[in-house]
């Protein structure tokens, strides 16, 4: 068994995981409500970033920040059409995560109906794939950017919350709204803000896995939605530093399953870790027992 | 979620099918077909309908739509030359079943029960087929697979039938000739094991190879759906083959191609049918090169057929891109279909079975095409391996 390579896929298989499971998180901290239709924003970006590059003939660099907002924009409109309304009328949490279910549903028809459902790729050629030469392990330049921009983001977003204005006022409304919103924050800005970070987060994990794999369908999201479920649980839900060690955890689990030939088995030996931490750590692997908001 | 989104793409994709039908009454007779052997029918309705079921949705669309576009195209001309008599159309009914078990049992029931077709093309999957194939069976309908190529799609019944190489036909010429040419010794095993169709090929694959004396360092596996398999393929590269032989659909078998590549190994893959693919072989590029597959068909294969040449020229008039070998054989399941009602000059379920069971020595894309008693197709395979981004045949390339 080559060690050293397995590391190394473990470590950025788990960069896209976590930064996927990122979004998840943060709308499940201030909302309190899963948006199920995460995985459709994050295919959306990835095919708003293939669009980029080959309508329009952007770089891959340029096409990231791209996807990215759109993306997160994506991420407004959702609000506005499946969380808002609900919201007003004081509608149950469950209703919410029904309504997400709907609106990922509408998301995934409609790149169906533009995209079609064979499986769309970058050009070749596009996407820097040769082996960096020199290592004692193979390692393309797109994966080593893709570990960096993952791991960016996170740091990004980790001192956006802790450090900024608008951190703590996101925070605030976790909190407690009706204070928050007393204390003259504007509750449903703040809601906004975080879908669209969401989007936008979900965006950069959807065109950096599709550069990954370079396999696109409307179909991508189902793939990671259930191993972004798995990655928050781990993490304790809503907890933005578990959702990235989950990441990491879940990749690892994965890729070493595989590699000591259990890879009949590998979802099984995530799904067992799963139970196990909702059996006897229901608060996560990072969270703390009392405050596990952000 | 999958599965919702799975029910409500039933409804989203039975979309209607772009026909090119009839623009032109008096084209010339095409090459296929048992024009002299059996008379024009005379006793049939205004419309026969025949059901179809292919996976146009989801991961499989990559062959449900060449399917489609295929046998689209026979009905055309089938009665465009007036094939079943003069006041008798074909009417195929398409449906989706996305790859999914379930869905190919609802759209099999649907047309052997409610809408009565005569007889079934399909499904893509021989997954799907042997879920679906039982509700035919039971109600007496003839159902052709014309991509099932699984081992025991047929022992489901008398009226199962597949125009399709099954594996065990395919595979063992391949490893053979691969073992004997590039004198392979020790090999990676990488299947995915969620599929009746890639792990029926695992299955032929390691009896192929035990046969030729070749050793098996690892065996590694996937799952359908899986983009990721960086973990497997180290393991197996690490063992240094001299060939990895992979059983996979096209979706995992160009990801495995392009992943195998980055991780350093420049050796063969020999793969099963899922890689006998135009679409593989565009989307990995000069990774592709050194690929061997066995297949049915072959777009560039040195003594086509004339009906193949016919085929191919049509094809890519209607569609504006190359047929593959799934396009060809489901080309050649309408015709075949079509012909068999055509001698049996009747609607018949059972009618049309004892004919088609009869069919023998008939010209096709395929080759001289005849099925066996136990209704598999017999004609003779073709090994290829990817040269300049090409599936050449094997022995044109051994040959030079």
């Amino acid at each position: 068994m080559n060690i050293t390579q397995q590391v190394v896929n473990a470590i950025w298989l788990g960069g896209v995981y976590s930064l996927f499971a990122l979004g998840y998180a943060l709308v499940f901290s201030i909302l309190g409500v899963l948006n199920l239709a995460h995985s459709a924003v994050f295919m959306w970006g990835a095919f708003i970033g293939l669009v980029m590059v080959t309508q329009f003939s952007f770089s891959v660099w340029l096409a990231i920040p791209v996807a990215m907002l759109g993306a997160g924009l994506i991420g407004v409109l959702l609000d506005a059409v499946a969380f808002a309304p609900l919201r007003r009328r004081n509608a149950p949490r469950i209703a919410q995560l029904i309504s997400s279910i709907g609106a990922a549903i509408l998301l995934v028809n409609i790149a169906q109906l533009i995209f079609g459902t064979q499986p769309q790729r970058f050009p070749l050629g596009s996407i820097p794939t040769d082996t960096i030469e020199g290592l004692p392990f193979r390692i393309t330049p797109i994966q080593i950017i893709i570990l960096l921009v993952s791991v960016a983001l996170m740091a990004l977003l980790q001192y956006m919350v802790i450090r900024t204005r608008a951190g703590q006022a996101m925070r605030a409304v976790a909190f407690n709204q009706r204070v928050a919103s007393l204390l003259g924050v504007n509750v449903s800005g703040i809601f906004r803000m975080t879908f669209f970070l969401a989007g936008a987060l979900a965006g950069a994990a959807g065109v950096l896995y599709g550069l990954a794999y370079n396999s696109m369908t409307p179909f991508m999201g189902d793939q990671v939605a259930l191993k972004g479920l798995t990655v928050i649980v781990l993490g304790g839900m809503g907890n933005i530093q578990g959702a990235v060690v989950g990441g990491f955890v879940v990749a690892a689990l994965e890729v070493f399953s595989i590699a000591n030939g259990g890879s009949n088995y590998r979802d099984a030996f995530v799904f067992t870790l799963l139970f196990l931490i909702l059996l006897f750590r229901p608060q996560g692997l990072v969270g703390q027992k009392e405050h596990t908001r952000a | 979620m999958k599965k919702l989104l799975s029910i409500l793409m039933v409804f989203a994709l039975l979309l209607p099918v772009t026909a090119t039908f009839g623009q032109d009454d008096t084209m010339e007779q095409p090459l296929v077909g048992f024009w002299e052997q059996c008379p024009t029918p005379e006793n049939l309705p205004e419309t026969v309908n025949v059901g179809a079921i292919f996976g146009l949705s989801e991961a499989v669309a990559v062959y449900g739509t060449a399917q489609q576009n295929a046998v689209q195209l026979a009905v055309d001309e089938i009665n465009a030359s007036h094939y079943l008599g003069e006041n008798s159309a074909l009417v195929v009914m398409f449906e989706d079943s996305a790859g999914n078990r379930d869905q190919a049992i609802a759209a099999m029931t649907k047309l052997v029960e409610e809408d009565g077709v005569v007889a079934v093309l399909g499904p893509t999957l021989s997954s799907e087929a042997f879920a679906a194939d039982p509700v035919a069976q039971e109600n007496s309908t003839v159902v052709m697979g014309v991509s099932n190529t699984a081992n025991g799609i047929t022992e489901m019944g008398d009226y199962v039938f597949r125009d399709s190489l099954p594996e065990g036909a395919v595979i063992p010429g391949t490893i053979a000739q691969a073992a004997e040419i590039l004198g392979l010794a020790k090999v990676g095993l990488f299947y995915g094991n969620d599929d009746d169709f890639t792990v029926s090929g695992y299955e032929v694959f390691k009896a192929a190879l035990e046969e030729n004396g070749i050793e098996i360092l690892s065996e590694e596996t996937f799952a359908k759906g899986d983009v990721d398999f960086n973990a497997q393929l180290t393991n197996l590269i690490a063992a240094e083959p001299d060939a990895l032989v992979v059983s996979a659909l096209a979706a995992e078998a160009t990801q495995i191609i392009l992943q195998a590549r980055a991780l350093g190994y420049e050796g063969p893959i020999i793969g099963g049918n899922g890689f006998n693919s135009p679409a593989v072989l565009r989307d990995t590029g000069a990774d592709s090169e050194g690929l061997i597959v066995g297949g049915a068909w072959n777009y560039g294969n040195p003594n086509p057929t004339e009906s193949s040449v016919q085929f191919v020229e049509m094809y890519e008039a209607a569609y504006e891109m190359s047929p593959d070998q799934f396009a060809a054989q489901a080309y050649t399941g309408a015709w075949l279909m079509a012909t068999a009602i055509r001698c049996a000059d009747s609607t018949d379920r059972t009618a049309v079975r004892d004919s088609l069971a009869g069919i023998a020595d008939f010209d096709s894309p395929l080759g001289v095409f005849s099925f066996d008693e136990d209704r598999n197709p017999v004609h003779d395979p073709i090994a290829q391996i990817v040269v300049d981004g090409k599936f050449q045949p094997l022995a044109l390339v051994m040959g030079e």
